[in-house]
Protein backbone atom coordinates (compact mmCIF):
# COMPACT_ATOMS: atom_id res chain seq x y z
CA UNK A 1 0.00 0.00 0.00
CA UNK A 2 2.44 2.54 1.22
CA UNK A 3 5.11 1.19 -1.62
CA UNK A 4 2.03 1.67 -4.57
CA UNK A 5 1.25 4.94 -3.07
CA UNK A 6 5.02 6.30 -3.11
CA UNK A 7 5.23 5.21 -6.59
CA UNK A 8 2.29 7.30 -7.83
CA UNK A 9 3.72 10.13 -5.68
CA UNK A 10 7.17 9.18 -7.69
CA UNK A 11 5.45 9.61 -11.05
CA UNK A 12 3.52 12.53 -10.65
CA UNK A 13 6.90 13.95 -9.29
CA UNK A 14 8.67 12.60 -12.59
CA UNK A 15 5.69 14.67 -14.58
CA UNK A 16 6.57 18.03 -12.50
CA UNK A 17 10.18 17.49 -13.42
CA UNK A 18 9.37 16.85 -17.24
CA UNK A 19 7.49 20.35 -17.50
CA UNK A 20 10.21 22.21 -15.65
CA UNK A 21 13.04 20.88 -18.07
CA UNK A 22 11.12 21.25 -21.24
CA UNK A 23 10.06 24.53 -20.07
CA UNK A 24 13.93 25.69 -19.30
CA UNK A 25 14.36 24.75 -22.90
CA UNK A 26 12.75 28.06 -23.77
CA UNK A 27 15.80 30.03 -22.97
CA UNK A 28 17.79 27.77 -24.98
CA UNK A 29 19.33 28.83 -28.90
CA UNK A 30 17.36 27.30 -31.22
CA UNK A 31 19.13 25.09 -33.60
CA UNK A 32 17.19 25.83 -36.77
CA UNK A 33 19.64 27.76 -39.32
CA UNK A 34 17.07 30.02 -41.60
CA UNK A 35 18.23 28.41 -44.92
CA UNK A 36 17.36 30.93 -47.66
CA UNK A 37 18.36 33.44 -45.32
CA UNK A 38 21.74 31.78 -44.17
CA UNK A 39 23.43 29.87 -45.72
CA UNK A 40 24.39 26.62 -43.79
CA UNK A 41 28.11 25.61 -43.94
CA UNK A 42 28.21 22.31 -46.34
CA UNK A 43 30.94 20.77 -45.68
CA UNK A 44 33.56 19.34 -48.54
CA UNK A 45 33.09 15.87 -48.74
CA UNK A 46 28.92 16.44 -48.92
CA UNK A 47 27.74 14.33 -51.81
CA UNK A 48 25.74 17.00 -53.87
CA UNK A 49 25.63 18.31 -57.31
CA UNK A 50 27.98 15.41 -59.24
CA UNK A 51 31.40 17.55 -61.64
CA UNK A 52 33.11 16.24 -63.74
CA UNK A 53 36.85 17.29 -63.33
CA UNK A 54 39.82 18.24 -65.42
CA UNK A 55 43.40 17.46 -64.79
CA UNK A 56 46.09 19.80 -63.82
CA UNK A 57 47.05 20.27 -67.49
CA UNK A 58 43.82 21.15 -68.67
CA UNK A 59 42.49 17.91 -70.28
CA UNK A 60 39.16 15.69 -69.17
CA UNK A 61 39.90 13.20 -66.39
CA UNK A 62 37.08 11.04 -67.43
CA UNK A 63 38.88 8.12 -69.90
CA UNK A 64 34.89 6.61 -69.94
CA UNK A 65 36.02 3.01 -68.47
CA UNK A 66 31.90 2.98 -67.81
CA UNK A 67 32.61 1.94 -64.07
CA UNK A 68 30.46 4.85 -62.89
CA UNK A 69 27.46 3.96 -65.33
CA UNK A 70 28.01 0.47 -64.24
CA UNK A 71 27.66 1.36 -60.54
CA UNK A 72 25.05 3.96 -60.48
CA UNK A 73 22.54 1.92 -58.82
CA UNK A 74 19.56 4.16 -60.43
CA UNK A 75 21.33 3.86 -64.02
CA UNK A 76 21.17 7.85 -64.15
CA UNK A 77 24.50 7.77 -66.11
CA UNK A 78 25.39 7.40 -69.52
CA UNK A 79 27.99 7.51 -71.42
CA UNK A 80 29.74 6.37 -74.71
CA UNK A 81 33.85 6.03 -75.58
CA UNK A 82 35.84 7.88 -78.25
CA UNK A 83 39.33 8.36 -78.98
CA UNK A 84 41.08 11.27 -80.04
CA UNK A 85 44.25 11.55 -81.94
CA UNK A 86 46.65 11.17 -79.18
CA UNK A 87 45.29 7.90 -77.92
CA UNK A 88 43.60 9.63 -74.97
CA UNK A 89 40.17 7.84 -74.10
CA UNK A 90 37.75 11.03 -73.34
CA UNK A 91 33.54 10.45 -73.34
CA UNK A 92 31.97 11.41 -76.84
CA UNK A 93 28.49 12.47 -74.13
CA UNK A 94 28.10 11.87 -70.69
CA UNK A 95 24.75 12.46 -69.64
CA UNK A 96 23.45 12.39 -65.72
CA UNK A 97 19.75 12.42 -65.58
CA UNK A 98 19.88 14.86 -62.16
CA UNK A 99 15.92 13.82 -61.56
CA UNK A 100 16.97 10.20 -60.58
CA UNK A 101 20.31 10.54 -59.15
CA UNK A 102 19.95 9.72 -54.99
CA UNK A 103 23.64 10.86 -54.40
CA UNK A 104 24.49 8.22 -53.10
CA UNK A 105 28.03 8.79 -54.31
CA UNK A 106 28.67 5.30 -55.61
CA UNK A 107 29.86 6.43 -59.19
CA UNK A 108 32.62 8.23 -56.91
CA UNK A 109 33.82 5.50 -55.12
CA UNK A 110 33.82 3.46 -58.17
CA UNK A 111 36.25 6.13 -60.68
CA UNK A 112 39.60 4.94 -61.24
CA UNK A 113 40.87 8.59 -62.73
CA UNK A 114 39.01 10.97 -59.82
CA UNK A 115 37.33 12.14 -62.49
CA UNK A 116 33.63 12.27 -61.26
CA UNK A 117 33.10 14.21 -58.41
CA UNK A 118 30.07 15.37 -55.86
CA UNK A 119 30.02 18.49 -54.39
CA UNK A 120 28.60 20.57 -51.59
CA UNK A 121 26.48 22.56 -53.68
CA UNK A 122 22.46 20.96 -53.41
CA UNK A 123 20.66 23.79 -55.39
CA UNK A 124 19.55 22.05 -58.33
CA UNK A 125 15.92 22.81 -58.31
CA UNK A 126 14.53 23.31 -62.13
CA UNK A 127 10.80 24.35 -63.17
CA UNK A 128 11.08 21.62 -66.15
CA UNK A 129 12.23 18.09 -65.60
CA UNK A 130 14.22 17.84 -68.75
CA UNK A 131 16.09 20.71 -67.61
CA UNK A 132 17.50 17.58 -65.15
CA UNK A 133 19.16 16.10 -67.68
CA UNK A 134 22.75 17.13 -67.39
CA UNK A 135 24.86 17.10 -70.43
CA UNK A 136 28.81 16.60 -70.24
CA UNK A 137 29.04 20.51 -71.01
CA UNK A 138 27.77 21.07 -68.18
CA UNK A 139 29.19 19.14 -65.84
CA UNK A 140 32.25 19.66 -66.80
CA UNK A 141 34.46 21.95 -64.89
CA UNK A 142 37.95 23.93 -65.30
CA UNK A 143 39.47 23.09 -61.88
CA UNK A 144 40.48 19.78 -60.24
CA UNK A 145 38.24 18.88 -57.70
CA UNK A 146 38.87 17.82 -54.34
CA UNK A 147 42.52 16.24 -56.12
CA UNK A 148 44.79 18.87 -57.28
CA UNK A 149 47.65 16.44 -58.50
CA UNK A 150 46.50 13.76 -59.91
CA UNK A 151 46.89 12.91 -63.79
CA UNK A 152 45.84 9.37 -64.65
CA UNK A 153 48.14 9.37 -67.72
CA UNK A 154 51.15 10.42 -65.96
CA UNK A 155 50.69 7.23 -63.44
CA UNK A 156 49.42 4.96 -65.89
CA UNK A 157 52.05 3.04 -68.00
CA UNK A 158 49.56 3.53 -70.93
CA UNK A 159 51.48 5.28 -73.81
CA UNK A 160 49.74 8.07 -76.04
CA UNK A 161 51.13 10.88 -78.09
CA UNK A 162 53.44 12.87 -76.45
CA UNK A 163 54.03 9.93 -73.87
CA UNK A 164 55.65 6.89 -74.70
CA UNK A 165 56.73 3.56 -72.59
CA UNK A 166 58.12 4.23 -69.31
CA UNK A 167 57.82 7.72 -68.71
CA UNK A 168 55.42 7.89 -66.57
CA UNK A 169 56.37 8.82 -62.94
CA UNK A 170 58.10 6.28 -60.97
CA UNK A 171 58.12 4.32 -64.12
CA UNK A 172 61.42 2.44 -65.31
CA UNK A 173 61.85 2.85 -68.98
CA UNK A 174 60.19 -0.78 -70.87
CA UNK A 175 62.99 -3.43 -70.76
CA UNK A 176 64.40 -5.32 -74.24
CA UNK A 177 63.44 -8.94 -73.73
CA UNK A 178 65.99 -9.33 -76.21
CA UNK A 179 68.97 -8.07 -74.24
CA UNK A 180 68.15 -10.40 -71.33
CA UNK A 181 69.81 -13.48 -72.15
CA UNK A 182 72.21 -14.88 -69.70
CA UNK B 1 -17.17 58.24 -20.21
CA UNK B 2 -20.21 55.31 -20.82
CA UNK B 3 -21.20 52.60 -18.55
CA UNK B 4 -20.48 49.39 -19.52
CA UNK B 5 -23.13 46.64 -18.89
CA UNK B 6 -23.02 43.29 -18.77
CA UNK B 7 -24.94 41.98 -21.82
CA UNK B 8 -24.99 45.40 -23.76
CA UNK B 9 -24.17 45.39 -27.61
CA UNK B 10 -20.63 46.98 -27.91
CA UNK B 11 -19.47 44.11 -25.19
CA UNK B 12 -21.29 41.18 -27.47
CA UNK B 13 -19.53 42.42 -30.49
CA UNK B 14 -15.98 43.36 -28.15
CA UNK B 15 -15.73 40.36 -26.45
CA UNK B 16 -17.00 38.19 -30.06
CA UNK B 17 -13.77 39.52 -31.90
CA UNK B 18 -11.87 39.51 -29.30
CA UNK B 19 -12.87 35.82 -28.67
CA UNK B 20 -12.14 34.97 -32.41
CA UNK B 21 -9.24 36.77 -32.76
CA UNK B 22 -7.68 35.46 -30.08
CA UNK B 23 -8.65 31.79 -30.47
CA UNK B 24 -6.99 32.87 -34.50
CA UNK B 25 -3.65 33.97 -33.12
CA UNK B 26 -3.81 30.82 -30.57
CA UNK B 27 -3.03 28.97 -33.90
CA UNK B 28 0.07 30.60 -34.50
CA UNK B 29 0.85 31.13 -30.78
CA UNK B 30 0.41 27.56 -30.19
CA UNK B 31 3.33 27.01 -33.12
CA UNK B 32 5.35 29.49 -32.12
CA UNK B 33 5.90 28.94 -28.17
CA UNK B 34 5.89 24.88 -29.04
CA UNK B 35 8.55 25.62 -31.72
CA UNK B 36 10.73 27.56 -28.91
CA UNK B 37 10.37 24.78 -26.33
CA UNK B 38 11.45 22.33 -28.84
CA UNK B 39 14.60 24.74 -29.29
CA UNK B 40 13.27 25.59 -33.23
CA UNK B 41 11.68 28.41 -34.54
CA UNK B 42 8.21 27.88 -35.51
CA UNK B 43 6.31 29.89 -38.06
CA UNK B 44 8.29 32.86 -38.44
CA UNK B 45 8.03 33.62 -41.96
CA UNK B 46 4.30 35.41 -42.78
CA UNK B 47 4.16 39.17 -41.74
CA UNK B 48 6.59 39.95 -38.65
CA UNK B 49 7.52 37.51 -36.03
CA UNK B 50 5.07 34.76 -38.50
CA UNK B 51 2.19 36.64 -36.95
CA UNK B 52 -0.04 36.47 -39.83
CA UNK B 53 0.29 32.34 -39.88
CA UNK B 54 -3.10 32.57 -38.91
CA UNK B 55 -4.10 34.30 -42.38
CA UNK B 56 -2.18 31.89 -44.56
CA UNK B 57 -3.21 28.67 -42.79
CA UNK B 58 -7.66 29.95 -42.79
CA UNK B 59 -6.73 31.01 -46.84
CA UNK B 60 -4.81 27.57 -46.87
CA UNK B 61 -7.99 25.95 -45.76
CA UNK B 62 -10.83 27.98 -47.26
CA UNK B 63 -8.93 26.96 -50.69
CA UNK B 64 -8.67 23.47 -50.15
CA UNK B 65 -10.98 21.04 -51.92
CA UNK B 66 -13.95 20.74 -49.51
CA UNK B 67 -14.74 17.06 -49.91
CA UNK B 68 -17.66 14.75 -48.40
CA UNK B 69 -16.70 10.93 -49.08
CA UNK B 70 -19.85 9.06 -50.69
CA UNK B 71 -19.90 6.77 -47.94
CA UNK B 72 -20.71 9.15 -45.29
CA UNK B 73 -23.57 10.28 -43.86
CA UNK B 74 -24.19 13.90 -45.33
CA UNK B 75 -26.23 15.82 -42.47
CA UNK B 76 -24.42 15.11 -39.38
CA UNK B 77 -21.13 15.03 -41.66
CA UNK B 78 -22.05 18.77 -42.28
CA UNK B 79 -23.40 19.96 -38.89
CA UNK B 80 -20.91 18.04 -36.43
CA UNK B 81 -17.89 20.38 -37.24
CA UNK B 82 -20.35 23.16 -36.47
CA UNK B 83 -21.41 22.23 -33.01
CA UNK B 84 -17.77 22.36 -31.64
CA UNK B 85 -17.24 26.24 -32.41
CA UNK B 86 -20.52 27.29 -31.71
CA UNK B 87 -20.97 25.64 -28.15
CA UNK B 88 -17.31 26.42 -27.08
CA UNK B 89 -18.27 30.68 -27.84
CA UNK B 90 -21.51 29.96 -26.16
CA UNK B 91 -20.04 28.35 -22.60
CA UNK B 92 -17.28 31.50 -23.27
CA UNK B 93 -20.20 33.76 -22.87
CA UNK B 94 -20.82 33.65 -18.79
CA UNK B 95 -17.38 33.89 -18.08
CA UNK B 96 -16.81 37.34 -16.35
CA UNK B 97 -14.05 39.14 -17.44
CA UNK B 98 -14.33 42.32 -15.51
CA UNK B 99 -16.86 44.19 -13.34
CA UNK B 100 -19.37 45.40 -16.31
CA UNK B 101 -17.37 43.51 -18.80
CA UNK B 102 -18.99 39.56 -20.34
CA UNK B 103 -22.63 38.54 -22.41
CA UNK B 104 -24.32 37.02 -20.11
CA UNK B 105 -24.83 36.94 -16.35
CA UNK B 106 -26.52 33.66 -15.60
CA UNK B 107 -27.57 32.61 -11.95
CA UNK B 108 -26.43 29.39 -13.08
CA UNK B 109 -23.30 29.85 -15.33
CA UNK B 110 -21.72 27.21 -13.91
CA UNK B 111 -23.41 24.99 -14.84
CA UNK B 112 -24.02 26.83 -18.22
CA UNK B 113 -20.82 25.91 -19.29
CA UNK B 114 -21.43 22.32 -18.31
CA UNK B 115 -24.09 21.76 -20.36
CA UNK B 116 -21.93 23.05 -23.16
CA UNK B 117 -19.35 21.06 -22.62
CA UNK B 118 -21.65 18.41 -22.81
CA UNK B 119 -22.91 18.98 -26.14
CA UNK B 120 -19.47 19.44 -26.92
CA UNK B 121 -19.02 16.09 -27.04
CA UNK B 122 -21.80 15.27 -29.64
CA UNK B 123 -19.22 17.41 -32.13
CA UNK B 124 -16.78 14.81 -32.09
CA UNK B 125 -18.99 11.85 -31.78
CA UNK B 126 -21.20 12.66 -34.61
CA UNK B 127 -17.88 13.08 -36.85
CA UNK B 128 -16.87 10.09 -35.81
CA UNK B 129 -19.76 8.14 -36.52
CA UNK B 130 -21.39 10.08 -40.00
CA UNK B 131 -17.44 9.30 -41.54
CA UNK B 132 -18.56 5.71 -41.85
CA UNK B 133 -14.66 4.95 -41.25
CA UNK B 134 -13.08 2.88 -38.92
CA UNK B 135 -10.50 5.42 -37.51
CA UNK B 136 -12.94 8.40 -37.29
CA UNK B 137 -15.29 5.18 -35.71
CA UNK B 138 -12.32 5.02 -32.91
CA UNK B 139 -11.81 8.20 -32.72
CA UNK B 140 -15.23 9.42 -31.96
CA UNK B 141 -15.72 6.25 -29.64
CA UNK B 142 -12.97 7.51 -27.85
CA UNK B 143 -14.04 11.02 -27.75
CA UNK B 144 -17.64 10.14 -26.41
CA UNK B 145 -16.32 7.94 -23.41
CA UNK B 146 -13.38 10.24 -22.33
CA UNK B 147 -15.62 13.51 -22.27
CA UNK B 148 -18.35 11.64 -20.82
CA UNK B 149 -16.19 10.17 -17.97
CA UNK B 150 -14.24 13.30 -17.19
CA UNK B 151 -17.04 15.30 -17.35
CA UNK B 152 -18.24 13.37 -14.33
CA UNK B 153 -15.64 14.67 -11.76
CA UNK B 154 -15.06 18.15 -13.73
CA UNK B 155 -18.10 18.33 -12.37
CA UNK B 156 -17.80 17.22 -9.01
CA UNK B 157 -14.46 19.11 -8.37
CA UNK B 158 -16.05 22.36 -9.75
CA UNK B 159 -18.85 21.53 -5.70
CA UNK B 160 -16.21 22.44 -3.78
CA UNK B 161 -15.95 25.94 -5.46
CA UNK B 162 -19.62 26.47 -5.43
CA UNK B 163 -20.00 25.36 -1.48
CA UNK B 164 -17.03 28.04 -0.86
CA UNK B 165 -18.31 30.64 -3.31
CA UNK B 166 -22.22 30.36 -2.33
CA UNK B 167 -23.36 30.37 -5.77
CA UNK B 168 -23.42 29.09 -9.47
CA UNK B 169 -23.55 32.80 -10.79
CA UNK B 170 -19.42 33.06 -12.19
CA UNK B 171 -19.29 36.89 -11.05
CA UNK B 172 -20.15 35.76 -7.59
CA UNK B 173 -17.84 33.44 -7.37
CA UNK B 174 -15.15 35.84 -8.28
CA UNK B 175 -16.19 38.23 -5.84
CA UNK B 176 -15.94 36.03 -2.90
CA UNK B 177 -12.47 35.74 -3.96
CA UNK B 178 -11.17 38.78 -3.31
CA UNK B 179 -9.92 38.31 -0.24
CA UNK B 180 -8.30 34.62 -0.90
CA UNK B 181 -8.07 32.86 -3.92
CA UNK B 182 -10.25 29.42 -3.93
CA UNK B 183 -7.01 27.46 -4.87
CA UNK B 184 -5.68 27.50 -1.24
CA UNK B 185 -8.76 25.80 0.07
CA UNK B 186 -9.45 23.84 -3.04
CA UNK B 187 -5.80 22.46 -4.31
CA UNK B 188 -7.03 19.48 -4.88
CA UNK B 189 -9.78 19.99 -6.63
CA UNK B 190 -7.81 22.74 -8.31
CA UNK B 191 -5.22 20.09 -10.03
CA UNK B 192 -8.57 17.70 -11.00
CA UNK B 193 -10.06 20.25 -12.58
CA UNK B 194 -6.67 20.79 -14.75
CA UNK B 195 -6.71 17.35 -15.69
CA UNK B 196 -10.21 16.59 -16.72
CA UNK B 197 -10.51 19.90 -18.38
CA UNK B 198 -7.24 18.88 -20.84
CA UNK B 199 -9.30 15.83 -21.28
CA UNK B 200 -12.40 18.01 -22.19
CA UNK B 201 -10.97 19.89 -24.30
CA UNK B 202 -9.30 16.79 -26.19
CA UNK B 203 -6.02 18.62 -26.04
CA UNK B 204 -2.83 16.66 -24.88
CA UNK B 205 -2.17 14.61 -22.96
CA UNK B 206 -5.22 13.13 -23.83
CA UNK B 207 -5.57 13.82 -27.64
CA UNK B 208 -6.34 10.23 -28.10
CA UNK B 209 -9.73 11.22 -30.08
CA UNK B 210 -7.23 12.25 -32.58
CA UNK B 211 -4.37 10.33 -31.65
CA UNK B 212 -2.27 10.40 -34.97
CA UNK B 213 -0.17 7.93 -34.31
CA UNK B 214 -2.67 5.48 -33.58
CA UNK B 215 -5.53 6.04 -35.52
CA UNK B 216 -4.15 9.03 -38.41
CA UNK B 217 -5.96 11.37 -37.08
CA UNK B 218 -9.12 9.97 -35.35
CA UNK B 219 -12.78 11.75 -35.49
CA UNK B 220 -12.00 13.56 -38.19
CA UNK B 221 -10.25 12.08 -40.81
CA UNK B 222 -12.41 11.84 -43.57
CA UNK B 223 -12.77 15.79 -42.67
CA UNK B 224 -10.96 18.47 -45.07
CA UNK B 225 -11.04 21.97 -45.38
CA UNK B 226 -13.03 24.49 -43.39
CA UNK B 227 -14.73 21.81 -42.08
CA UNK B 228 -11.60 20.67 -40.55
CA UNK B 229 -10.55 24.34 -40.02
CA UNK B 230 -14.05 24.40 -37.59
CA UNK B 231 -12.81 21.85 -35.34
CA UNK B 232 -9.73 23.21 -35.28
CA UNK B 233 -10.91 26.50 -34.53
CA UNK B 234 -13.32 24.78 -31.57
CA UNK B 235 -10.64 23.38 -30.30
CA UNK B 236 -8.87 26.61 -29.77
CA UNK B 237 -12.11 28.63 -28.34
CA UNK B 238 -12.50 25.50 -25.92
CA UNK B 239 -8.74 26.18 -25.24
CA UNK B 240 -9.86 29.67 -24.21
CA UNK B 241 -12.76 28.87 -22.49
CA UNK B 242 -11.11 26.62 -20.14
CA UNK B 243 -7.81 28.90 -19.78
CA UNK B 244 -10.33 31.82 -18.75
CA UNK B 245 -12.36 29.63 -16.29
CA UNK B 246 -9.53 28.42 -14.78
CA UNK B 247 -8.62 31.76 -13.31
CA UNK B 248 -12.39 32.74 -12.94
CA UNK B 249 -13.24 29.57 -10.63
CA UNK B 250 -9.58 29.17 -8.96
CA UNK B 251 -7.43 31.98 -9.08
CA UNK B 252 -9.60 35.40 -8.21
CA UNK B 253 -10.60 36.11 -12.02
CA UNK B 254 -10.30 39.94 -12.08
CA UNK B 255 -8.70 40.43 -8.32
CA UNK B 256 -4.93 40.72 -8.64
CA UNK B 257 -2.73 39.04 -6.45
CA UNK B 258 -1.96 40.53 -2.96
CA UNK B 259 -4.56 42.91 -3.45
CA UNK B 260 -3.01 44.80 -6.85
CA UNK B 261 -5.61 46.43 -8.00
CA UNK B 262 -6.13 49.70 -9.53
CA UNK B 263 -9.21 50.81 -7.53
CA UNK B 264 -9.49 53.82 -9.68
CA UNK B 265 -10.03 51.70 -12.89
CA UNK B 266 -11.91 48.50 -11.71
CA UNK B 267 -12.60 47.38 -15.79
CA UNK B 268 -8.74 48.11 -16.96
CA UNK B 269 -7.83 46.51 -13.88
CA UNK B 270 -9.54 43.42 -14.21
CA UNK B 271 -9.60 43.21 -18.05
CA UNK B 272 -5.50 43.00 -17.53
CA UNK B 273 -5.53 40.38 -14.95
CA UNK B 274 -7.41 38.29 -16.51
CA UNK B 275 -5.26 38.83 -19.91
CA UNK B 276 -2.80 38.46 -17.26
CA UNK B 277 -3.97 34.67 -15.95
CA UNK B 278 -5.74 33.25 -19.11
CA UNK B 279 -2.35 33.79 -20.68
CA UNK B 280 -0.58 31.91 -18.27
CA UNK B 281 -2.83 28.72 -18.41
CA UNK B 282 -2.60 28.97 -22.21
CA UNK B 283 0.99 29.10 -22.10
CA UNK B 284 0.75 26.02 -19.55
CA UNK B 285 -1.44 23.86 -21.61
CA UNK B 286 1.02 24.47 -24.52
CA UNK B 287 4.11 23.24 -22.56
CA UNK B 288 1.89 20.76 -21.24
CA UNK B 289 1.66 19.53 -24.71
CA UNK B 290 5.51 19.92 -25.45
CA UNK B 291 6.14 17.58 -22.10
CA UNK B 292 4.03 15.06 -21.51
CA UNK B 293 3.13 12.30 -23.16
CA UNK B 294 0.03 10.22 -24.16
CA UNK B 295 -1.24 7.65 -22.17
CA UNK B 296 -3.21 4.22 -23.58
CA UNK B 297 -6.77 4.59 -23.68
CA UNK B 298 -7.56 2.15 -20.71
CA UNK B 299 -4.74 3.65 -18.63
CA UNK B 300 -7.06 6.76 -19.28
CA UNK B 301 -10.52 5.53 -18.11
CA UNK B 302 -8.92 3.30 -14.95
CA UNK B 303 -7.22 6.77 -14.12
CA UNK B 304 -10.68 8.56 -14.21
CA UNK B 305 -13.33 5.96 -12.52
CA UNK B 306 -10.25 4.75 -10.00
CA UNK B 307 -8.53 7.77 -8.78
CA UNK B 308 -9.91 11.08 -9.80
CA UNK B 309 -13.59 10.38 -9.24
CA UNK B 310 -12.63 9.04 -5.74
CA UNK B 311 -10.24 11.90 -5.37
CA UNK B 312 -13.16 14.60 -5.87
CA UNK B 313 -15.39 12.82 -3.95
CA UNK B 314 -13.41 13.43 -0.93
CA UNK B 315 -12.41 16.58 -1.79
CA UNK B 316 -16.11 17.70 -1.95
CA UNK B 317 -16.99 15.48 1.37
CA UNK B 318 -14.48 17.15 2.52
CA UNK B 319 -14.91 20.81 2.16
CA UNK B 320 -18.62 20.26 2.84
CA UNK B 321 -18.08 18.70 5.96
CA UNK B 322 -15.78 22.02 7.03
CA UNK B 323 -17.84 24.71 5.81
CA UNK B 324 -20.77 23.05 7.70
CA UNK B 325 -18.18 23.15 11.00
CA UNK B 326 -17.52 26.59 10.03
CA UNK B 327 -20.98 27.50 9.73
CA UNK B 328 -22.03 26.87 13.32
Amino acid sequence: MISALGKQLYIIWSQIVTLWLVFMHMFKKPDTVEYPDVMPYMFPRWRGRIILSRDPDGEERCVACNLCAVACPVDCIALQKTEDENGRWYPEFFRINFSRCIMCGFCEEACPTNAIQLTPDFEMAEYVRQDMVWEKEDLLINGTGKYHDYNFYKIAGKSIGGKGKGEARNELPPIDRRSLLP
Amino acid sequence: MFEFVVGSPINIALILGAVLVTAALLIWVERRVLGFLNERLGPNRVGPFGIAQSLADVGKLITKEDWIPPFADKLPFVVAPAIIPVVMLLSFAVIPLAPGIGIMDLNIGLLWIFAMAGLGAYSAMLGGLASNNKFALLGGLRAAGQMISYEVFMGISILGVVILGDSFNMREIVEAQKDQWFVIPQFIGFIIFVIAGLAETKRWPFDLAEGESEIISGFNTEYSGMKFGLFFVGEYIGMLVLSALIPVLFFGGWYGPFGWDFESYPILSGLFWMSVKTGFWIFFFILVRAALVRPRYDQLMNYGWLVMLPLSLINLLVTGAVVLAQGN
